[in-house]
């Protein structure tokens, strides 16, 4: 047999990356929560309950970007509608933790407190089965997938791509967002879902409980960080990327488009469900403002500022932007907005690689960047003459060839 | 001229009977009464075209004559208003693109279009033959065969020096190759080639003539080229467009002689 080069993926040629990944889900996964947990307060190994919290958060958050990555880093389609789906998963969460708050809520009835308050009798239909964490995991999963697999078949099929795509994906969020702000919807309208007691029988006060939740988004992280890095080193990922660069091609080369977006987006929107359910155990609330707009759009920022299309990066853009984010909203509280959207602008024109790349150095990536270059050169020259475009060292060598039948008809005796 | 020479010993002046013999085989590509209008343009008006297997054609014909909007027709890129196409004995008219590729058209576009993030090792492999589903990709691996497929293709095309490089850096000569190299692997019934030579140099035409050539006989093969000395020394037999329909067809120097072509190019 010929040796032939092992088919590698295209864009995470860097070995170093799922080992640096590995190293944050075990800092985030077991070393946050065990110091938390084992060491005293007065030790200096000691781990604040504040950090705890914060570190589960962000965790959750570098799931959503690394999600995001999936989508828009390698299969090209930017969405702004992946707070959406966070939410969609957290509110699944939520709806579990406000069912085992049983009789102890304020009106001490067996309906959650909102629907007390708004003189509802009995509950929903659609709030069957949330007793049961495993039901409400699922559906944490489902429901996100779902809405995404529907909206997804329909927009893929008509052929919306690009930036059309991505602003109808935030009409739907902000369509979800003012369903969901409505009391009637049964989903506590603008206050959301809040006043949690315990998750699976533990309470959500105790330390212990939020350092295994930390440890959970940790783990969340690593499997969310494996699946897609298995997506995207399969032969289905390099024709992900190949969709990304060149679609009409790769609809030639036999593979249905419609297919594979819905795959990817799908399973995008599932991860994304997942880290919403671990969210909202942690920070304890899910309302609409998850909903909005700009919640969205953030996501993208973390993808960007990380790097697209290595995974990786996202990881580090989450946690970056948002401990920046809560450091600075705490020291600067006016100054936040300014930041982020300077960062997102000099991210953009000064390191479009975003940061892992600039770090890296990825010779792959620059290469890519020389290839798009040089096509882009001959596009300009091949615009500017004729469909025929003879080399000028062809020129020199030999007489161009005839363009038109006429050309050599005259030619002919 | 001695070109036109060669053209009329393969063809000769018994082509006729010896199309009526093959037309017992059923044919490959049947394009009956196609039109299609852009705003009112006819760019097809009333094509009709056959094709038979293992035929070399070439399709000349004036800016506008509708050439590649026949391919787009024949890959499932643009829907007829009216008329049928059917390939292998099936109706592709309403078909999708890649339902149309899985039966065995293969296109190579007029401005090379290979993938410019991948080597040129995974463009081939992106197109090998084989299941394109999603859960398939996921888990395959390419098998000995297609390995085998990949390996002689790179030979073919001249490319085997350059497998690990990434395609956006290839030179505009080696992309059209590689493209052409695409088609190869996923081994189609017939090819469609749009202008496989515009752009290239001299020694990289006579490489191109080479390839094509090599795939006469076992493949199907449709040229569309403006440039009649390549078309010349490839093509049995020649399909002339003109607004939209078929002006004229047969060898080459009887398409020459042909005083309908010569008055449309010369505009008498």
């Amino acid at each position: 047999m010929t040796s032939l080069a092992p088919a590698r993926g295209p864009a995470i040629g860097r070995p170093w990356a799922t080992w640096v990944t590995a190293a944050v889900c075990v800092v985030v996964g077991v070393l946050v929560p065990l110091l938390n947990v084992v060491t005293p307060e007065t030790s200096i190994l000691h781990v604040s309950a504040v950090t705890v919290a914060l570190t589960g958060k962000l965790t959750c958050y570098a799931i959503v970007a690394v999600a995001m990555d999936l989508v828009w880093g390698f299969a090209g389609i930017l969405s702004l509608c992946h707070g959406l789906f966070f939410a969609l998963g957290g509110y699944a969460m939520g709806m579990y933790l406000m069912r085992v708050i049983g009789g102890e809520g304020m009106y001490r009835s067996a309906l959650p407190d909102f629907m007390v308050f708004l003189d509802w009798k009995e509950l929903p239909w659609y709030w069957r089965g949330f007793d049961h964490f495993g039901f409400a995991l699922v559906m944490a999963l489902l429901v996100p997938g779902l809405l995404a697999y529907v909206f997804g078949y329909f927009a893929f099929r008509s052929r919306i791509r690009g930036v059309y795509f991505s602003i109808v994906t935030q009409a739907v969020t902000y369509a979800a967002m003012l369903l969901f702000f409505r009391n009637a919807t049964g989903f506590g309208g603008n206050n959301g879902l809040t006043d949690f007691k315990r998750i699976l029988g533990y309470s959500l006060r105790e330390p212990s409980t939020r350092a295994a939740l930390c440890a959970a988004s940790g783990a969340g992280l690593a499997l969310t960080y494996l699946l897609c890095r298995f997506v995207v080193r399969s032969r289905a990922g390099r024709v992900l990327t190949a969709m990304r660069d060149v679609e009409a091609k790769v609809r030639f080369c036999g593979y249905d488009p419609v297919a594979y977006k819905l795959f990817a987006w799908t399973l995008s929107a599932m991860l994304c469900g997942l880290a919403g359910a671990l969210y909202v155990p942690q920070v304890g609330i899910i309302n609409p403002s998850e909903m909005q707009t700009s919640s969205s759009v953030e996501i993208a920022i973390w993808a960007a500022v990380g790097g697209r299309g290595t995974l990786v990066g996202p990881i580090f853009g989450a946690y970056l932007v948002n401990g920046g984010k809560s450091w600075l909203t705490a020291a600067f509280p006016t100054a936040w907005l300014y930041v982020l959207g300077t960062l997102f602008v000099v991210i953009t024109l000064v390191l479009p690689g975003g940061l892992v790349r600039a770090f890296s150095g990825a010779g792959r990536g620059r290469d890519l960047m020389a290839g798009w270059i040089r096509d882009l050169a001959s596009k300009r020259a091949a615009s500017g003459t004729s469909s025929n475009v003879p080399l000028p060292a062809a020129n020199l060598a030999a007489p161009a060839p005839p363009t038109t039948v006429a050309a050599t008809d005259q030619e002919e005796p | 001229m001695s070109t036109v020479v060669e053209a009329s010993k393969i063809t000769g002046p018994s082509a006729r009977p010896e199309v009526r013999e093959v037309a017992a085989i059923a044919p490959l590509l049947e394009v009956d009464k196609v039109t299609v209008s852009f705003d009112g343009f006819r760019a097809l008006n009333e094509l009709t075209l056959t094709l038979m297997p293992g035929e070399l054609r070439c399709i000349v014909g004036p800016n506008g004559a509708g050439k590649t909007t026949m391919m787009d027709v024949v890959t499932g890129k643009t829907r007829p208003d009216t008329g049928t196409v059917r390939f292998a004995g099936r109706d592709v008219t309403r078909m999708t693109e890649h339902a149309i590729v899985a039966l065995g058209i293969g296109r190579k576009f007029q401005r090379p279009t290979v993938f410019p993030g991948h080597t040129v090792f995974e463009n081939l492999e992106l197109s090998s033959q084989g299941g394109k589903g999603v859960f398939r990709m996921l888990r395959a691996h390419l098998t000995t065969d297609e390995r085998l497929a990949i390996d002689r293709t790179l030979e073919l095309i001249g490319l085997a020096d350059h497998q690990r490089q990434l395609g956006g850096l290839l030179s505009h000569g080696q992309k059209q190759w590689l493209e052409i190299g695409m088609l190869l692997v996923s081994q189609p019934k017939m090819l469609l080639v749009d202008e496989p030579v515009a752009g290239m140099t001299q020694q990289e035409i006579e490489r191109t003539e080479e390839i094509l050539a090599s795939l006469a006989g076992e493949h199907t093969v449709v040229v569309v080229e403006h440039d009649m000395d390549f078309v010349r020394k490839i093509a049995t037999k020649v399909t002339v467009l003109h607004e939209g329909s078929v002006l004229a067809e047969g060898s080459m120097s009887e398409v020459q002689n042909d005083p309908r072509v010569i008055e449309v190019y010369l505009g008498a």
